[in-house]
């Protein structure tokens, strides 16, 4: 047996400001070479326990610990943050944040800067690491050059340069887009066979990490530990979705298709699942079964671009003969990576900037004549960083802050408020101030003060970044809501989930054009358009085509569906 | 992303001077040009200047927008000090000859606008070596330069992750300030004072917020990669000096002790052609 | 004070002066002198040194103003530079008994927070400012205390909305104490 690398025995957190401790009584071993997947929803400690593992507690964070934590067979608490930077190196989530260098070269050399190595050494070292993630050719790159998977490729360099046996990723996938996302898992996984590194991940998809093996997974829960097992043994039972975590869909499938799971299938991987025959029929007979969802009726445009053109005072030309039409009670989703144009194309909808070409129709109005403020009577915006958009202290008086600019009376005031704050589900805390809120509902705050304006329509940019499944689901089932009241709802994102679950149709932009405009089932079985959008094919697809299905684009669209009504029930 | 420091790369003897080097340089400098008065002195150094500018390759349609900003900037402030004190040369020079008397307490003298002439000659003297220093150094040495001169390496990196986080902190602002003009948000003239400055809190509140987050997550991230570690940390853009930068340190010395002895041994900072 | 910073403190003064800086630079508020924006940098720079003291307070000054006057290219104005230095710095003194970051933040600290602020103010361009820049430039006095005075009167009107706005919004912002009950 390998030697325990990380060592926690009865192991217990407490932060000074809380009540409870956080992580209760963990005890885990965690072995050399091993890659282990610790998930687990918001709010159940794997964050902590990272912080702990990478020595932010106890030496930057304040609180009282009980049992012991060994790295490398030595007791933290008695190290200085500084020992245990050099045994664990850690890619935080915010890639921004982790990016403290003016180039990527500067950035890879600040650990080692740090260390006084001299520069010669320096120069060789940053080579090599920068070979290794394959950043190489970007060395004189500024931080606002490079995509979100390149600076995260740029954080594992900087890390790695400094030779650390214990490579932590605190939620590597947040902020990538699905085939940058797939690329990380990949890089993460050839750099642990090449190196011999053990690799811990915090991350609550599942299925995207999955994609390469891993050893062992930990469910964590209210700060405990509710599984410590493979992933074949834990999807195989319902563990996941008593946790709240997604399991991978090919998984919901076979759940539809009535099949009965074992560990022994080779559940962790669409590609290492082995169904036998009976199985197969049984998804087959599924897909035969389950009868089509009707088309809904085509309703009339509500928005109506038309052959947009824009170009940035640079000359970079944004968007190229983009014509974009959402209907009237519609909820969709706009597609691409970043830079391709989705973000600008809803700014020139708000008119935040203007298009040199091309016409805006809204409900049969020509909008190029409004301002910013008048079209936001129509057209809400909503930011992705709900910390972004709050400025009061008072719930009250951030969502009047609209209705307060436009000179609405004070009595309309009261009652327009009180209405978005209804729909929103905050009254009860219609007093209290905004700090006092969770994240989810501070995006509530922000959707309810674009409501008090009345809009009949709502763009939203990535509303569900970086959240986990439950409060995903709590967004996205309250976005669902508003969209029954009548509100047409547009999303910009790249999360495949949310486009699969809640749109019925998407546009896909890609380098500043309209590449696709379809259903996501369609879409994201087009591998043309998966690529230049930077997208993933679904396991769904896989799964149809192994089962012997006929028709497997049609298989994504009838498992869609009926999971919608599924979960509509 | 607009380069909003003007840094211009190309090949010349002063790019390839050390970011040290010419920050020692512009120091020793600026300060000659604030001690002395003398005219000769204010003379020579806008035309060192000038050459040094032909040497650095860059030209001038690469800063004429700055130039003219400059200029109208120069131009108001001669206008100021004539408005508040026209009678100020004639206490410096000691002499009153006067050129035309145009109303009231304002006439025209020669000993004003001899004061004139020396103080544009003190802009063009200093500001020229400003704009060199910052169109031929790059921002990425500029850290490494400053921790080179002595200044304690957490306060270089200070003056970095500044020049690193303005180009996010601009595009947040930028972001900020849009959704906030869609909910109605103005700081146009139409409103008075107070109503405007409130409205720019409504964008500047959520901007600061969220940059308070930013410093909590980037010390974490420089602390789990040992900033702060050492007494001393080595710098991946320092470079070494060669005789170059010796010759131009030394030059620039050289100009400080001219202005600072020409003070002393002439027992004024002004250089008085009236007597 | 030693004369080691904490890395937080360093963090604080980079971000704090690039936000010095892109509110000197780019956030136009139109004031009632044409041709002249309003600095609201002052506010900022008023906040964040009641929160990081008087060190980070005078760095964020200087690496802040002096970025400002480069990127314009006028020629980094060393008097003013320096007292804005000075106001971060002693505002930082000033405000050392406010404890902002523990959610402190009511009638008594907005007094003491504008009091302060009005003095520092008074003393960096009433004072400092003119007085180097007589040193360096020997410009007539008039001019330099007329110029002095109508930046201190500027920079204090919006030191004390923008400053005491953004104290109070931080404060209710941290964690709090006690509990909140729900309405119906």
């Amino acid at each position: 047996m390998k030697q325990p690398v990380i060592e926690l025995k009865n192991f217990t957190w407490q932060y000074n400001a809380q009540k409870e401790p956080t992580l209760h009584d963990l005890t885990l071993t965690i072995r050399e070479g091993e890659k282990v997947l610790i998930c687990g929803p918001s709010g159940c400690g794997k964050s902590t326990l990272a912080h702990c593992l990478n020595g932010l507690i106890p030496f930057s964070y304040h609180g009282e610990m009980r049992g012991s934590l060994h790295i490398l067979g030595r007791e933290t608490s008695e190290l200085s943050l500084f020992d245990v930077s050099k045994m664990v190196g850690t890619v935080l989530q915010d890639a921004d944040g982790q990016f403290v260098g003016l180039t990527v070269a500067e950035d890879i050399a600040f650990a080692l800067e740090n260390d006084n190595v001299p520069q010669s050494e320096l120069f060789r070292r940053v080579d090599a690491a920068a070979e290794q993630v394959n950043i190489l050719s970007h060395l004189d790159h500024a931080p606002n050059e490079l995509s979100g998977g390149q600076k995260q490729r740029v954080s594992l360099a900087g890390v790695m340069v400094d030779n650390v046996p214990i490579l932590l990723f605190d939620e590597p996938l947040a902020n990538l887009d699905p085939a940058a996302g797939k690329q990380a898992i990949e890089l993460i996984d050839d750099i642990k066979r090449q190196t011999k590194t053990t690799v811990i991940i915090i991350e609550h998809r599942l299925e995207d990490v999955l994609h390469r093996d891993v050893d062992r997974v930990i469910l964590m829960q209210d700060g405990r530990i509710v599984a410590d097992t493979t992933p074949d043994e834990l999807l195989a039972s319902d563990l996941l979705r008593a946790q709240g975590i997604r399991e991978p869909l090919y998984v919901t499938a076979l759940k539809h298709a009535g099949v009965a799971l074992r560990p022994d299938m080779g559940l962790h991987n669409i590609k290492a699942l082995r169904l036998d025959d009976g199985q197969k029929a049984a998804v087959r007979r599924w897909f035969r079964e389950t009868p089509p969802a009707p088309e809904p009726p085509e309703a009339p445009a509500l928005l109506d671009a038309r052959h947009i053109r824009f170009a940035y005072d640079n000359g970079f030309e944004a968007l190229r003969d983009v014509s974009v039409t959402v209907r009237k009670g519609e909820m969709m989703a706009i597609v691409g990576r970043n830079g391709a144009g989705k973000s600008t194309f809803s700014k020139v909808v708000c008119g935040f900037e203007t298009q040199q070409e091309g016409t805006l129709a809204f409900d049969g109005r020509d909008l190029t004549e409004l301002s910013i403020k008048e079209r936001a009577d129509h057209i809400g915006f909503c930011l992705q960083n709900p910390n972004q958009m709050i400025s009061k202290v008072q719930i009250f008086d951030e969502v009047a802050l609209g209705l307060v600019a436009r000179g609405v009376g004070e009595a309309e005031q009261k009652e327009r408020v009180e209405h978005a704050l209804d729909i929103c589900g905050l009254r009860p805390f219609r007093h209290w101030p905004v700090s006092a809120l969770s994240f989810g509902q501070k995006k509530r705050v922000t959707i309810a003060s674009i409501l008090a304006l009345d809009p009949e329509m709502i763009i939203l940019d990535e509303p569900t970044a970086g959240q986990d499944f439950r409060h995903y689901t709590e967004i996205m089932e309250f976005l669902r809501e508003l969209n029954e009241r009548g509100v047409t709802v547009v999303m910009i994102t790249h999360d495949m989930h949310l486009m699969l679950e809640y749109c019925r149709r998407a546009v896909v932009f890609a380098d500043g054009e309209k590449i696709a405009d379809a259903s996501p089932a369609d879409i994201l079985t087009d591998p043309d358009v998966v690529a230049r959008a930077s997208l993933r094919e679904t396991s769904l697809y896989e799964l149809a085509v192994l089962c012997g299905v006929d028709d497997p684009r049609a298989f994504v669209q009838r498992f869609i569906d009926h999971d919608r009504e599924v979960r509509e029930r | 992303m607009i380069n909003i420091f003007n840094y211009i790369d190309r090949p010349s003897p002063i790019h390839r001077l050390t970011g040290a080097t010419k920050l020692v340089c512009l120091l020793l400098w600026s300060f000659a040009s604030m001690v002395t008065y003398d005219t000769r002195i204010l003379a020579l150094m806008p035309v060192a200047a000038l050459i040094l500018f032909g040497v650095s390759q860059i030209k001038f349609r690469d800063i004429k927008a700055v130039f003219w900003v400059t200029f109208v900037f120069m131009v108001l402030n001669n206008v100021m000090v004539y408005v508040f004190a026209p009678e100020h040369g004639v206490s410096i020079y000691g002499t009153r000859t006067v050129l035309l008397t145009i109303a009231g307490p304002y006439t025209v003298t020669a000993e004003q606008l001899f004061y004139h002439l020396n103080l544009i000659l003190k802009y063009f003297a200093s500001i020229p070596v400003l704009l060199l220093f910052v169109c031929t150094t790059d921002p990425s040495e500029f850290a490494a330069s400053l921790s080179r001169i002595g200044v304690s390496y957490r306060v270089s990196y200070s003056v970095a992750l500044a020049l690193r986080y303005i180009p996010d902190i601009q595009r947040a602002y930028h972001d900020i300030s849009q959704s906030q003009q869609a909910r109605g948000v103005e700081m146009s003239k139409k409103e008075s004072l107070v109503k405007r400055l409130k409205a720019a809190s409504a964008i500047l509140i959520p901007l600061i917020l969220s940059s308070m987050d930013r410093i909590e997550v980037i010390s974490n991230a420089m602390e789990l990669r040992g900033f702060g570690k050492g007494k001393t940390r080595t710098w991946y853009r320092a470079r070494a000096f060669r005789a170059a930068d010796v010759v131009c340190m030394a030059l620039c010395a050289a100009l400080l002790v001219l202005a600072v002895t020409d003070t002393l041994v002439r027992g004024t900072r002004y250089y008085n052609p009236f007597i | 004070m030693n004369n080691k910073l904490s890395v937080r403190t360093v963090v604080a003064i980079g971000i704090g002066a690039a936000l010095f800086f892109v509110c000197g630079r780019f956030v136009a508020i139109p004031s009632p002198v044409p041709n002249t924006n309003i600095s609201i940098q002052y506010g900022v720079l008023a906040f964040m040194a009641a929160v990081f003291g008087p060190i980070a307070g005078a760095l964020i000054g200087l690496i802040g103003h002096a970025l400002i006057d480069a990127s314009y290219g006028w020629g980094i104005w060393w008097s003013w530079v320096i007292a804005s230095a000075v106001f971060g710095c002693l505002m930082g003194f000033g405000t050392r008994k406010m404890t902002l970051a523990d959610g402190v933040c009511g009638k008594k600290e907005i007094i003491r927070f504008n009091l302060t602020q009005l003095v520092c103010h008074v003393l960096c361009w009433g004072v400092c400012a003119p007085v180097l820049d007589i040193i360096i430039y020997n410009e007539p006095v008039e001019k330099l205390f007329a110029q002095g005075l109508v930046a201190g009167i500027g920079n204090a009107v919006t030191t004390a909305i923008i400053g005491s706005l953004l104290c109070v919004a931080y404060a209710k912002a941290r964690p709090q104490k006690g509990s909140l009950a729900k309405e119906d």
